[in-house]
């Protein structure tokens, strides 16, 4: 036994090992409530694992830097997790190509809608230059958003913050929004919640039909694209 | 499994690669999902390609994995948060509310038009 309990948890809270460990444990029990909860949108397993990791790094005094040393294992997975939306878009390439018109028209005013409200909220906020530049690319998945805020000389970690905040809101929110609308087509449901929310929009929607997800799946992936060439020119329109 | 995981970080790094190369303004994972969607419909024309990765279910069994677990992912970029608390602190509720607007605007306007374009499509295969 270490005579010295502290130095244990210096060699170990420097290790990626225990921070590893935490993300894992603790999205699993986030995870395990919201099953418990049928995927109540409230018990997103994304948001109540953020704020327990977080106040966890805050109590033991521990940098995002050195928790990122374990949890970055995670966040790499983030890329082969989009190629792996071929498998989902090659089974249901029948569904896809039967709305392949609609998907495209609503691809492009929704990734339009999604930045431009950002930039005219923003401002009409009167945030800063700064912060607005971070949020335009909000919608888009958290690699490629970072990439645009990076083109744009913004801060592309608020970028990642502003990206998580925007999926967990379109995740806790798109169920009950569907079902007021009384729009009961999965592939325009799933689509919305992709282009809104992207991946975790898209995590959300497979949770709640196969189909909604697979369309997620899509409109993450076609936002990706869509918002990296849009993002610029809107920035020089509309950001004074 | 690990066969289906190096074809999809192979298609991933071909990708990266191309993206790079040429100075493309894409992702370079979305390239990559589109080579492995050209595989798999390939394998479907060409009896040569079905082996390894490409048969018995494999790639497609190592993607679910993946996709059943992509909301984990987002877990370390949420949890830098914890840098930005100055600035949330400053301008937060701004920043929600904007973002919260945002994405109900975005939500709605992206189901109408789905909705509306398909009716239309159907309606003018109705009546043509």
């Amino acid at each position: 036994m270490s005579e010295n309990p502290f130095s244990l948890w210096v060699y170990l809270s420097q290790s990626p090992l225990l921070w590893l460990t935490v993300t894992l444990s603790v999205y699993a029990a986030a995870d395990a409530v919201s099953l418990a909860t049928n995927r109540h949108p409230f018990a997103n397993p994304v948001l109540h694992s953020i704020w327990t990791i977080g106040a966890f790094l805050l109590i033991t005094g521990t940098s995002y830097t050195t928790y990122f040393g374990g949890a970055q294992f995670v966040h790499f997975l983030l890329g082969p997790a989009t190629v792996a939306l071929a498998v989902p878009l090659y089974e249901n390439r029948k569904a896809v190509l039967a709305a392949i018109l609609p998907m495209l028209v609503a691809l492009v005013v929704g990734s339009l809608t999604a930045i431009i409200s950002a930039v005219v909220l923003a401002e009409a906020a009167g945030l800063p230059r700064g912060v607005i530049l971070a949020l335009t690319p909000k919608s888009v998945t958290a690699g490629v958003a970072m990439g645009i805020s990076e083109q744009l000389h913004a801060d592309p970690s608020l970028t990642a913050v502003s990206v998580v905040l925007t999926g967990i809101m379109g995740a806790i929110i798109v169920t009950p929004l569907m079902n007021r609308t009384g729009i009961t087509d999965f592939r325009a449901r799933g689509f919305a919640a992709g282009i809104a929310a992207h991946g975790i929009g898209t995590a959300r929607a497979f949770q709640v039909d196969a189909v909604a997800g697979v369309f997620a799946g899509i409109a993450m992936g076609l936002n990706a694209l869509v918002t990296s060439l849009l993002v610029p020119v809107a920035v020089t329109l509309l950001v004074r | 499994m690990i066969a289906s995981l190096s074809l999809i970080l192979l298609c991933q790094l071909i990708g990266e690669v191309i993206v790079r190369g040429l100075g493309l303004p894409m992702p370079g994972p979305v390239l990559g999902l589109l080579f492995l969607l050209l595989l798999l419909l390939a394998r479907d024309r060409f009896a040569l390609l079905a082996t390894g990765p490409l048969s018995g279910g494999g790639v497609e069994n190592a993607s679910r994995v993946l996709l059943a677990n992509l909301s984990l992912l987002f877990v370390p970029a949420g949890v830098g948060v914890v840098q930005k608390l100055d600035l949330l602190a400053e301008h937060g509720v701004a920043i929600i509310v904007v973002l919260a607007v945002s994405v109900v605007v975005t939500l709605l306007a992206t189901v109408a038009t789905f909705v509306l374009a398909s009716w239309l499509m159907t309606r003018g295969e109705d009546t043509p």
